[in-house]
């Protein structure tokens, strides 16, 4: 009787509605064949991909049809590849950046702008925001012309305000493609986690804060005993999502550097893991390659995302 | 010193003489400037986009912005960007112009948008509001593949495209994003607070399960509707790596794969390829501005309990 059976939130308490329930006979195939897309999706382009993922890693490809099996051969390849090894050092720079830099940015205006009563409030936050209406590619082609020399506005901007700058070669400096990238990153997403923040900050209990300030806390040490707390939960979404989100960079460097070095920067200073993927697999043709460089890649996100769950609970339970 | 520094020193001054008179009044007016001057640098590369789609060539590496007004003529501000973005051009299915890549945008957009609406919001009734055997796997199954990053399906998909014969077709595009797990958890979330009464009641007076899903259960969960379709638009419209990699014909390609080659092809004219840009940002802008509070409403549902 239990298939089919309609969720009610208190069965003893509409005892009525229960015994129509179960004297009316509907189709208990019904959640079935609502959730039907779903696995014929998901088992065509999800289930499948992800097992058949693991054979390809094994084999070496020439475009979808032709194949040799090379057993860890891709594996030793991808950890012997100086590529790699710079794509991997650039993605992860890039997420400590985004992390440490960009999320503590997010949560400072989502402070200042979390009052009561502020007509501009709404203005400022579409303003913050905006950025995300634009993709990773616009985004990407407009900082290609942003960060030129001289002319940029960007290297104008800079100039204008601590006198340097100005001819930096943001994007043909192997030095400072990194920082363009997390620059224009930084543009991009401070908006997208300070909505998050915001919206956390609200789950702060006001009752709480006004307690503290009548104990005489000032407010660094409210911040630290009230706030953290109650947007911990939040917080540790965004760290891990950010975290996933780095690692996966690739269009908008991809776009940014596209007449730098074929979209990867002057001597690869730009390389992330996706891009050394899609380098791989699909301008090389190696899909095989391409695979274990996606379980690696899954690999490092797995661990990366587990350890931060395991600090966030063990802060979590202290506090 | 320039015009910057002063500005900033002024800021700062008129923040240190409030402090002297009302420390509440110097914060309240130091969180507004703060808050301004981030708003202003956020906007700066739109307002420098839309300067420039106008701008000639000279004009471009000249002004950083506009003109100044004395100076402004149909030489340095005119429409030959957005013209020449515009013009037929000769590819190798025939001459194109720059509306078919608009077109395909749309339509791929569109129609991802409304498949993915309808699949989605169908999975997320059917776990939120019937009991049935598995319903707990079927969601721990859901939640687990969210967790496997999307790109380790990369390579295998495009064996699995390619071995369906669908490359070069928009159906690779539009099937395998007709239904995620990420948008029927959120249709769950919000069918949850549609009471069970008002199912029963509707299956008292006859109405079938599908019948039910389409006229109580949707307009009830109307704004996340909205969200959602934001948020799939967008995607769809912004990406970038699917189309560069299943489409071939030049005549199928959306913008962004169009834009990201314009790049090559015009390097030494970008006004023209950021005249592009600014048409390419334009659709989702106006959808963001009509559904700005049910999408971030959308988004953070995920993260925060209301």
């Amino acid at each position: 009787m239990s298939v089919g059976q309609l969720v009610t939130s208190s069965p003893k308490a509409v005892p009525a509605y229960s015994a129509v329930t179960r004297r009316r006979s509907r189709n208990p195939r019904a959640p079935y064949l609502f959730l039907l897309p779903f696995f014929a999706i998901n088992l065509v382009f999800f289930l499948y991909p992800l097992i058949y993922a693991t054979v390809l890693a094994f084999y070496q490809t020439n475009g979808p049809a032709r194949r040799a099996y090379v057993g860890w051969g891709n594996f030793a390849f991808i950890l012997r590849d100086p590529d790699f090894h710079k794509a991997l050092w650039n993605t992860t720079i890039f997420a400590i950046f985004s992390i440490g830099l960009q999320l503590p940015l997010s949560l400072g205006l989502a402070m200042l702008l979390n009052s009561k009563n502020d007509k501009f409030k709404s203005l400022f936050r579409l303003a913050i925001f905006a950025p995300n209406l634009v993709g990773q590619v616009f985004v990407g082609i407009m900082f290609s012309i942003l960060f030129m020399p001289r002319y940029g506005l960007f290297n104008r901007g800079l100039q204008s305000l601590i006198g340097w700058g100005l001819e930096e070669q943001w994007l043909g400096d192997p030095k400072l493609v990194m920082p363009a990238i997390i620059i224009a990153a930084m543009w991009m997403y401070v908006g997208f986690n300070m909505i998050y923040f915001l919206a956390a900050l609200q789950n702060v209990d006001q009752s709480l804060v006004e307690a503290a300030t009548i104990d005489g806390a000032g407010p660094t040490s409210i911040f630290w005993n009230v706030t953290v707390p109650a947007i911990a939960p939040v917080a540790t979404f965004v760290v891990v999502t950010s975290t996933i989100g780095s690692y996966q960079l690739f269009e908008l460097p991809y776009n940014l550097l596209q007449n730098n070095g074929a979209g990867y920067g002057p001597s690869n200073s730009g390389m992330t893991i996706v891009g050394y993927l899609y380098q791989n697999a699909f301008a090389n043709g190696d899909l095989g390659t391409g695979a274990a460089v996606g379980w690696v890649l899954t690999f490092i996100i797995l661990i990366i995302s587990i350890i931060q769950i395991r600090i966030a609970g063990k802060v979590g339970s202290e506090t | 010193m320039n015009f910057l520094h002063l500005f900033l020193i002024f800021l700062a001054a008129i923040f240190l003489a409030l402090w002297f008179f009302s420390r509440s009044a110097a914060l309240k007016y130091g969180r507004f400037a703060i808050l301004l001057l981030v708003a202003t640098v956020m906007l700066m590369p739109f307002a420098w986009l839309v300067c420039s789609a106008f701008k000639s060539i000279d004009a471009m590496d000249r002004y950083t912005f506009l003109p100044p007004p004395s100076q402004i003529s149909c030489d340095n501000l005119n429409l030959d960007n957005f013209r020449s973005l515009l013009e037929k051009q000769p590819t190798l299915s025939g001459p194109v112009t720059f509306w078919r890549y608009v077109a395909n945008s749309l339509f791929l957009a569109s129609t991802t948008t409304v498949v993915s609406l309808f699949f989605c919001s169908l999975g997320g009734y059917a776990l939120a509001k019937y009991r049935f055997r598995g319903r707990n796997a079927v969601m721990v199954y859901m939640l687990s593949s969210m967790a496997i990053p999307a790109v380790v399906l990369l390579a295998p998909n495009f064996e699995v495209i390619w071995r369906l014969g669908w490359m070069d077709t928009y159906k690779a595009l539009i099937i395998p994003g007709a239904v995620s797990a990420f948008g029927i958890f959120l249709f769950r979330q919000a069918m949850l607070n549609v009471p069970n009464e008002l199912l029963e009641a509707a299956r008292i007076d006859g109405c079938n399960e599908f019948k039910i899903y389409l006229t109580l259960i949707m307009p009830l969960v109307r704004p996340m509707s909205g969200a959602f379709c934001l948020i799939s638009f967008m995607g769809s419209w912004n990406a970038f790596l699917p189309p560069n990699i299943f489409l071939q014909s030049q005549s199928k390609l959306p913008l962004p794969v169009i834009l990201n080659q314009y790049m090559g092809t015009y390097v030494q004219h970008y006004g023209i390829f950021l005249a592009g840009t600014l048409l390419a940002v334009i659709p989702p802008a106006i959808l963001f501005f009509s559904l700005q509070r049910e999408f971030i409403s959308g988004l953070t549902s995920g993260a925060v309990k209301q």
